[in-house]
């Protein structure tokens, strides 16, 4: 009975949480961050978070007053940060649905010490994400285009186009997101609202937890319905990144045209979302003292998993090339070896492609730096797989800006080359998004149980019962020495 | 206790470890009870057959509702880009060809149809679910006791409703006892 929740022993697995950690001990540390008076260091880096959303609110108001003009955006380059960020900000959002739905589906039971934590960075980047495109359309009172909404013009939108459906991607993407983080909040809401003091706080959580009294006839209904959410989630995050990776791959650019793109833009996606966990997760452990509950194990998964998806991810460079050759595609080639490289080929004039150093910052840090992860010392050190997982973040928007700009800056007819260079609109607006990502982040660290509760409570040691020894003990003539019912 | 204000809603006992809640769920459960559940703070699993529960149900709704979203998704864009005529005044589609495809070419409405068939099933599953579980319920009576507050922290507790068939203030009780519960309570509500 007990074989699907207790560790196999053959293969050398142990709980994941110290031995002789009780249920109420893991209730206290992780629903004490919400309820003892915020370190210092919360509200300097909230009152930060916010002041940086007002750069975003400036940013924002100074491009829609001038146009997208403002942004380094022009001929022959028409998507640059803002894509990026937005192929960017969705991709970090793709590891927290890897983490709640797909290790769900393939039991493994160390994602429960995480998925709070990642599901909420999924809402809070893919929030971000989705301004980019909103903003980008130029006039963004007219975004409701987008949508197939009855008008008074009998206008409809082009389903056939990538971008259409995109909307609808991460549009979706986002509010399943959503539903899946708050199901899972339910229990957790009812265990704040049954330790609150204060009336308010008792009103307030015991409103989001919807009446919960841990009865198991809701529970089982819920374990199903969270099932299938976790079934849902699988399909829709490959989905999803697959959908923006035909933006790109429906076009015929050189460099975009690629039927690798869908499974290479959601493994990046993985890769980059594991990054990000992993940094805000080593700050979080640190400063509210979680390390009982995340413990050193559990990085060393999400190590491995980053050595894993950094691989696929080396290996989708390698194979563009490899069919950059093999298609005998001169443009094709001449975007790999000229415009990427640098060096392959020269211009008439012998020079090298200016924008090569984005394509070896690439490389560098999605290939190079996590081939340390192979070594058990670094994925057990905090201090170099925090700097690793902050320079995979950069190394994945450096990637998305190599196959948006590297691939149209120098393309078919040498008259119509350019070269890109972004305004300071363009950088206040990319910081801006992260003022708004971290004040989300920081509320929800503060406010809302950011290690799942109910879940590390059901992997201690003797949380489930033992049907069967029960039912033997039932069988003993001393069990029947029990008072008999009185019918 | 009882006074001509309240009535008996239903009888709480606690436990402090899983086996001792399966073993007295086992008891209730062949003692016939209906109207009664087990309270944890996290899914207990092998409860189930401890209640002798009938699995959930909920995937019919979620299944049902994933197909019409599939459907609302071809009827959609067949409607506004296929076709050429005006249901109900909603502004008439416009067959559009892009790309030398035809109007209702089927292979790029595949995404879509996807996207909106996964939101109609997490609607459904969401509202599915609560629907089913009745909740939100925020006056169930067992929230008058105090000691409940530990049900979603690290105790356990059974609780028989009053509406049951089989309730009676002291038989059922005396069940309860017999299962060694560390906690008894008849927990009352207002009459209004």
């Amino acid at each position: 009975m007990s074989s699907y929740e207790a560790p196999i022993k053959e293969l050398g697995e142990t709980y994941l949480l110290p031995e002789g950690t009780t249920a109420h001990e893991v209730t206290e540390t992780i629903a004490g961050v919400t309820e003892t008076p915020a370190p210092r260091g919360w509200w300097l880096l909230f009152l930060l978070s916010l002041s940086v959303i007002g750069l975003l609110g400036a940013a924002l108001a100074y491009l829609f007053y001038q146009g997208v003009g403002a942004w380094g955006n022009n001929a022959p380059i028409y998507w640059a940060w803002d894509i990026t960020n937005f192929v960017w900000w969705t991709g970090i959002g793709h590891a927290g649905t890897l983490i709640s739905a797909i290790l769900f589906l393939f039991r493994q039971k160390w994602r429960t010490s995480i998925n709070r934590f990642a599901e909420a960075m999924t809402v809070f980047a893919v929030l971000c994400a989705g301004l980019f495109p909103a903003i980008h359309t130029g006039r963004p009172w007219f975004d409701y285009y987008l949508f197939p909404i009855p008008n008074q013009m009998d206008m409809w939108p082009n389903f056939k186009s990538p971008l259409m459906w995109d909307v609808f991607a991460v549009s979706t993407y986002l509010t399943i997101s959503v539903i899946f983080w708050y199901i899972g909040l339910i229990p957790d809401f009812a265990t704040l609202r049954d330790r609150s003091k204060n009336l308010a706080r008792k009103r307030t959580y015991g409103f989001f937890a919807l009446g919960w009294r841990g009865a198991h006839r809701h529970w089982q209904q819920y374990e199903r319905a969270y099932l299938i959410f976790a079934g849902i989630s699988t399909p829709l995050v490959l989905s999803v990144h697959s959908v923006v990776s035909f933006d790109f791959a429906t076009s015929v650019v050189p460099g975009w045209h690629t039927t690798i793109f869908p499974p290479y833009f959601v493994a990046g996606a993985v890769f980059s979302g594991f990054a990000l966990v992993m940094t805000l997760m080593l700050i979080c452990r640190a400063v509210f003292k979680l390390h009982n509950i995340v413990t050193v194990k559990h990085l060393d998964l999400m190590n491995k998993f980053m050595l894993g998806t950094g691989l696929l991810v080396g290996y989708a460079y390698a194979m563009e090339f490899f069919i950059a050759w093999y298609s005998a595609n001169p443009y094709e080639q001449w975007v790999f070896l000229h415009n990427r490289l640098g060096f392959g080929i020269l211009d008439e004039n012998g020079n090298w492609g200016p924008l090569w150093w984005a394509y070896y910052a690439m490389v560098f840090c999605n290939v190079v730096v996590p081939q340390i992860f192979w070594f058990k010392r670094a994925r057990t050190s905090v201090p170099i797989m925090f700097v690793a997982s902050i320079l995979i973040n950069i190394g994945m928007w450096f990637e998305r800006f190599v196959i948006i700009a590297t691939s149209t800056y120098r393309d078919f007819l040498p008259s119509s080359w350019g070269m890109f260079h972004p305004t300071a609109i363009d950088v206040l607006t990319y910081l801006g998004t992260f003022g708004l990502f971290f004040t989300l982040f920081l509320l929800f660290v503060r406010w809302i149980p950011m290690i799942a509760i109910a879940e590390i409570k059901g992997t201690l040691p003797g949380a489930h019962p033992d049907l069967h020894a029960l039912e033997a003990h039932d069988e003993e003539p001393s069990a029947a020495a029990a008072p008999v019912p009185a019918e | 206790m009882a006074n001509q204000n309240k009535k008996p809603a239903l009888y709480l006992a606690e436990y402090d470890t899983p086996n001792a809640l399966a073993g007295a769920a086992m008891r209730v459960r062949d003692a016939g009870y209906e109207s009664w559940d087990c309270h944890t703070p996290y899914a207990m699993h092998g409860m189930d057959e401890a209640m002798g529960l009938k699995p959930p149900r909920i995937g019919f709704i979620s299944f049902i509702f994933g197909m019409l979203g599939v459907g609302t998704a071809v009827v959609l864009m067949q409607y506004t880009n296929a076709f050429d005529f005006d249901f109900l005044g909603i502004g008439a589609g416009y067959p559009l060809i892009v790309g030398g495809k035809p109007p209702g070419a089927f292979p790029s409405m595949v995404p879509i149809m996807f996207e909106l068939g996964i939101l109609l099933t997490g609607f459904a599953t969401l509202f599915g679910l609560l629907g089913i579980i009745k909740l939100p319920r925020h006056n169930h009576p067992i929230f008058e006791s105090d000691r409940f507050e530990a049900a979603t922290d690290d105790k356990f507790f059974i609780s028989i409703e009053a509406d049951d068939k089989k309730f009676d203030l002291e038989r059922t009780k005396a069940l309860l006892e017999s299962t060694n519960p560390t906690y008894l309570e008849l927990v009352e509500e207002e009459v209004l």
